[in-house]
């Protein structure tokens, strides 16, 4: 890969997607709720950055769209609702304990050389700067979905969620210079609604477990129900908060 | 083009103008109009397809042809239906007190939502589209699963929200890789390239083989945990098993089956452009893994709703496996039996939810006598699973039989694993069915008002497709094989 010929926005174009991929592993490796939110947010602007500048490059004016989009969701309205819901929750100061931090960090690199791999493919169809920032959509995407798997907390679940979306929302706008108006609008609201929804889930699941330790929620599985018949059948219908 | 936009609009009104009701008396009838009404356009707009073939409207936004008109005629009428039974149902629900008047406004406007989130994916023609209705059809139904606010109900919600909020995540990705394909072959300055029409027109071998085959790979993940195709089936049977039972009923019988309509569309598009099998191989894969795996499930279930998701997840694994296999037969047969299975899972699921009512619990080990106690609701739990079963001469017997033959024909050491399956899974079900429906009443069980005219609608249909297939049904079924599999069946 031969950066140095590269035209100087698409090298910022890279830089700033690289950045967007470091601050995945900030988040990976954050512990804390507000910085985790922080990150998050910052994520967000990196990647609407990038959004913007391939605009500039390339004359694709629905990309600003997409780019103000993202700002708005991911840069203001997703990371302030859950701001103010962790105030709420009195959970902002919290600190979750990650198990095996470092290996946690290696299988984060091992899921971007992965994402490389399968971008390899595509090799043939575009230039430099879309085939590195679709490999890095892949691995944002990929390392939000290893950040929900190894997190207890519903809150840094969503934030992982979110991560996902981004990457994907990303690697529309970028690769492809944004999805029809429709859907991405489409989209965006979907993501909306959704984020509102986990807000009012955070409460229920506070309500119901006494904590957002996802690890406590184990009335469902398979095993519990055969080893302890009868409780599910005492559990009484409450029709308690709505 | 005007009745498929009451088809979609009246949902959409439905859901607005219950929410604004509220929990009066009259919503459980408004419910059942909205359906009616919704019902009659959809028939009425199948008729106009019937007479002049595929129709795309003016924007290009909607296309019906042949595979999807009678899936939305099926939703509706199922919505239909569902609706009658679930007055009464909620009704009840209300006076036990498990749900308040709030969320009672929750739960019937979340209903009309949820059909018309449904009808939107079936019947658009943009793959974006596809996604975010399919996306909103979740977020509409984790707030139905959850409407109880029991810890069980807040956890299947949450397990719902998170592993089918993950699912999709992946098929929209999917989705933006095709789209990445069409647009460096067809253009980047067109606006049209995510409609389904152009990229099958232009599909053959047009599209990049490399970009489509990652594509297919995230689309089959993500809208595969919608199918709930084992292994990421596990949010299916709490779903179904902690929200109200008109619920379960809608989403075993229409949103699972609006999930494989969405993978066959996309299989469509990369068969086309890939001129191999590969997209049919991981679908047999897949389809043949819940079968088997969903089937051995059964038979160690302990809640009767659980029982049923996993009987779900069994079938939609086999009707995957048979448009997996591709071929008019089993085309003909998997479309077949999208039908049939979908009428008598929501049968069933009415009658377990009188069934439920009428025992007080879902515990399967506490609810006996049925048939004693109270015949119709005996009566079609036993009719039901006979059916479901697979036992002539019901529908369901025709199109196993049919995917049976399919597979005799193409891959006959696989006619094995499909035999036991039906087998282990016939054994599942009947041992549980034949304690419920037989055994000994408790004492003091009472009869509950039951409204078992769905269950009979929808088993007299059942029974009506599994001695002949009337005529316009079967042409459907015939071009839907044909634009499917690219053979004609006759």
């Amino acid at each position: 890969m031969d950066f140095a010929n590269l035209g100087l926005f698409n090298q910022a174009i890279i830089l700033f997607a690289a950045l967007a991929l470091l601050t995945s592993f900030l988040m990976l490796a954050q512990a804390r709720m507000l910085p985790l939110i922080f990150t998050f947010a910052w994520q967000g602007f990196l990647l609407a950055t990038v959004t913007v500048l391939v605009a500039i490059v390339t004359g694709h004016s629905d990309l600003y769209v997409s780019a103000l989009l993202t700002f708005a969701l991911k840069v203001i309205v997703i990371p302030w609702l859950l701001y103010r819901l962790s105030v709420r929750l009195e959970m902002q100061y919290n600190a979750e304990e990650i198990a095996h931090p470092s290996l946690l960090l290696i299988a984060g690199v091992v899921l971007v050389i992965f994402s490389y791999f399968v971008a390899k493919s595509i090799i043939n169809l575009s230039g430099l700067a879309t085939r590195n920032i679709i490999a890095v959509s892949i691995a944002i995407e990929l390392l939000g979905m290893l950040l929900m798997c190894v997190r207890k907390s519903a809150v840094a679940q969503v934030i992982g969620f979110m991560s996902m979306e981004s990457g994907i929302f990303f690697a529309a706008s970028v690769s492809a210079y944004g999805m029809p108006l429709i859907v991405e609008l489409g989209v965006a609201f979907d993501i909306l609604v959704a984020s509102i929804l986990f807000g009012v889930f955070f409460f229920h699941l506070r309500d119901s477990f006494g904590s957002l330790d996802v690890g406590q929620y184990n009335h469902l599985s398979e095993a519990n129900e055969t080893d302890t018949p009868d409780d599910r059948a005492t559990v009484p219908a409450t029709g308690g908060h709505a | 083009m005007t009745l498929l936009e009451a088809t979609l609009l009246a949902p959409l009104a439905g859901g607005l103008i219950l929410a604004i009701i509220g929990h009066r008396p009259v919503a459980g009838w408004i419910n059942i109009a909205v359906g009616a009404v919704t019902f009659g356009a959809s028939l009425a707009m199948a008729l106009d397809v019937f007479d002049h073939g595929p129709q795309l409207s003016p924007s290009r936004m909607f296309y019906i042809d042949a595979f999807n008109v009678y899936l939305v005629v099926l939703t509706a009428f199922v919505g239909l239906t569902t609706s009658i039974f679930s007055r009464p149902y909620m009704r009840h629900e209300v006076e036990k007190g498990r749900v308040t008047d709030r969320r009672l406004r929750l739960y019937h406007s979340m209903y009309q939502c949820f059909l018309f989130s449904m009808l939107l994916a079936l019947s658009t023609n943009n793959l974006g589209v596809l996604w975010v209705a399919m996306e909103m059809a979740t977020l509409t139904t984790v707030l139905l699963v959850s409407l109880y606010r029991t810890p069980e109900a807040i956890e299947a919600a949450w397990k719902y929200f998170i592993l089918c909020g993950v699912g999709i995540a992946q098929a929209l990705f999917g989705t933006v890789l095709i789209y990445f394909a069409a647009e460096s072959k067809l253009g980047a300055d067109r606006d049209d390239t995510l409609l389904w029409t152009v990229l099958h027109s232009s599909a053959g071998g047009a599209l990049d083989p490399a970009v489509i085959t990652l594509a297919f790979v995230f689309l089959l993940v993500g809208y595969g945990t919608k199918v709930g195709l084992v292994p990421l089936h596990n949010w299916l049977p709490d779903a179904h098993s902690e929200g109200p039972t008109p619920m379960s009923a809608v989403l075993s019988g229409l949103l699972l089956n609006v999930a494989l309509y969405a993978l066959v569309r996309v299989k469509m598009l990369v068969d086309a452009s890939l001129q191999t099998h590969l997209a049919g191989y991981l679908m047999m894969g897949f389809g043949l893994l819940s079968f088997t795996v969903a089937g051995l499930f059964l038979h160690r279930q302990h809640d009767v709703k659980r029982m049923f998701s996993y009987s779900s997840i069994e079938h939609m694994g086999l009707i995957t496996f048979g448009f997996g296999l591709g071929g008019p037969l089993a085309t003909y047969g998997a479309l077949l039996h999208m039908t049939v299975h979908s009428l008598t899972k929501s049968a069933i699921f009415v009658t377990v939810g009188h069934a439920c009512q009428l025992a007080g619990t879902q515990r399967i080990d506490q609810i006996r006598g049925l048939i004693r106690t109270q015949p119709a609701i005996g009566w079609g739990l036993l009719l039901g699973v006979v059916s479901i079963a697979g036992f002539p001469p019901f529908g369901v017997f025709i199109s196993e039989f049919l995917l049976l033959v399919a597979t005799m024909k193409s891959w006959p050491w696989l006619t094995i694993p499909l035999l036991i399956g039906f087998g282990v899974a016939f054994a599942g079900l009947f041992r549980h069915m034949q304690k419920m429906v037989f055994g000994e009443p408790p004492p003091g069980q009472r009869p509950v008002q039951a409204n078992m005219i769905p269950v009979i609608i929808h088993l007299v249909l059942v029974l009506f497709l599994g001695l002949m297939i009337p005529n316009f049904l079967s042409r459907w079924f015939e071009q839907a094989t044909l634009l499917i599999s690219g053979a004609s069946l006759l």
